[in-house]
């Protein structure tokens, strides 16, 4: 089973209404460091086997005519995914 | 004259839709998301209210519907279709219309009557219209900012393609203010009922644009609801009439 991992963004130009609601909230958390937060989406596609070259181009083609709109979006990546995720060892203190 | 009302799986107003066919003295012609079929219809109002539960973007799966692939390229050959709302951003997502929808930039619901210029009356959706007049239908909507790029915004101004831009009273809303203070003789401001989309447009539309056309003018898209503003005692006003009798004698016409 392998996973091909689509990663959708606004396009800079284009308000973020949502990256700039939780950009008002982190500092209601003491995280005073970010400037700016911009909100994209991250799609899993599945596929029986091995991510191929055609199941890569098959993604590459379902992200630009479904999953992103490119009057307002951009593809900003279309990779296989191998292992999977761990979090990121970090402890934060909130 | 028959005019088809497409039902997507959320559609809210697809029978006022209908009504408003009816009342300016159309045949209104129920059509389904899932057949590919348009049943001969002279042209096709995409109504309000959701699709598919407007999940990825508003209007996103609705665009891949069977009745899209109808509808399309008859758009493309000239059928009028109009957009209202989640139609609007259907027509947006298909490209039959330029630029996108997304969140409103106060990032609430909004629902209030909305004055709105009428920018283009040479559309087939506008013609019984003068340019400049001023209406006032109903709004409603979470997704209704309207964006483009600045290039996109440029080549649709400089073509005529707004077809409708909301009306914001930047030195009325002042005077207002004051003539209530001085009304009530404290000089102060307080009492005044705020209206907060008074001094700006009501979801942060690029260049207060409310709704738009094709370059051929039977496409049009618009955020508010003509079909909500049709008979005496229900809605605002009767502006919104003037869609329906308008593509009515357009297809006559033609």
């Amino acid at each position: 089973m392998g996973i091909v991992v689509v990663d959708v963004m606004l396009k800079s130009e284009i308000l973020d209404p949502q990256g700039q609601a939780v950009a008002g909230a982190l500092p209601r958390l003491g995280f005073n460091q970010f400037t700016d937060v911009r909100q994209g989406k991250r799609f899993e596609l599945t596929v029986e086997g091995e991510v191929t070259a055609e199941v890569l181009a098959a993604a590459r083609a379902a992200a630009e005519t479904m999953l992103s709109n490119p009057v307002i979006e951009d593809v900003v990546g279309v990779r296989a995914e191998s292992a999977p995720v761990e979090p990121p060892a970090v402890e934060y203190q909130v | 004259m028959k005019i088809g009302v497409v039902t997507f799986p959320g559609s809210l107003d697809d029978h006022d839709a209908q009504r408003a066919v009816r009342v300016a003295g159309g045949e209104p012609v129920p059509l389904w998301h899932g057949d590919d079929s348009l049943r001969g219809v002279d042209a096709v109002v995409l109504p309000g209210g959701f699709s598919y539960g407007d999940y990825l973007r508003a209007g996103a799966i609705a665009r891949f519907a069977p009745v899209m692939t109808a509808l399309i390229p008859a758009a493309q050959g000239g059928l009028p279709v109009l957009g209202i709302c989640n139609g609007f951003q259907i027509l947006c997502e298909s490209h039959l219309l330029p630029g996108a929808m997304i969140q409103n930039d106060h990032r609430t619901f909004i629902c209030r009557d909305q004055r709105l210029r009428v920018e283009n009356a040479t559309t087939a959706w506008t013609s019984d219209f003068a340019k400049d007049d001023e209406i006032t239908i109903v709004l409603k909507n979470q997704d209704g900012q309207y964006v483009a790029d600045q290039h996109t915004l440029d080549e649709i101004e400089g073509e005529g393609r707004v077809a409708f831009r909301y009306v914001v009273e930047r030195r009325v809303a002042a005077r207002r203010l004051v003539d209530q203070s001085a009304a009530d003789g404290s000089g102060a401001l307080s009492g005044v009922r705020y209206d907060r989309f008074a001094t700006r447009n009501p979801n942060g539309s690029y260049r207060d644009i409310a709704g738009v056309t094709n370059a051929r003018g039977n496409v049009v898209g618009l955020m508010p609801h003509p079909e909500h503003a049709i008979e005496a005692g229900y809605g605002p006003s009767l502006d919104g009439l003037k869609f329906f009798t308008s593509v009515l004698k357009s297809v006559v016409n033609s």
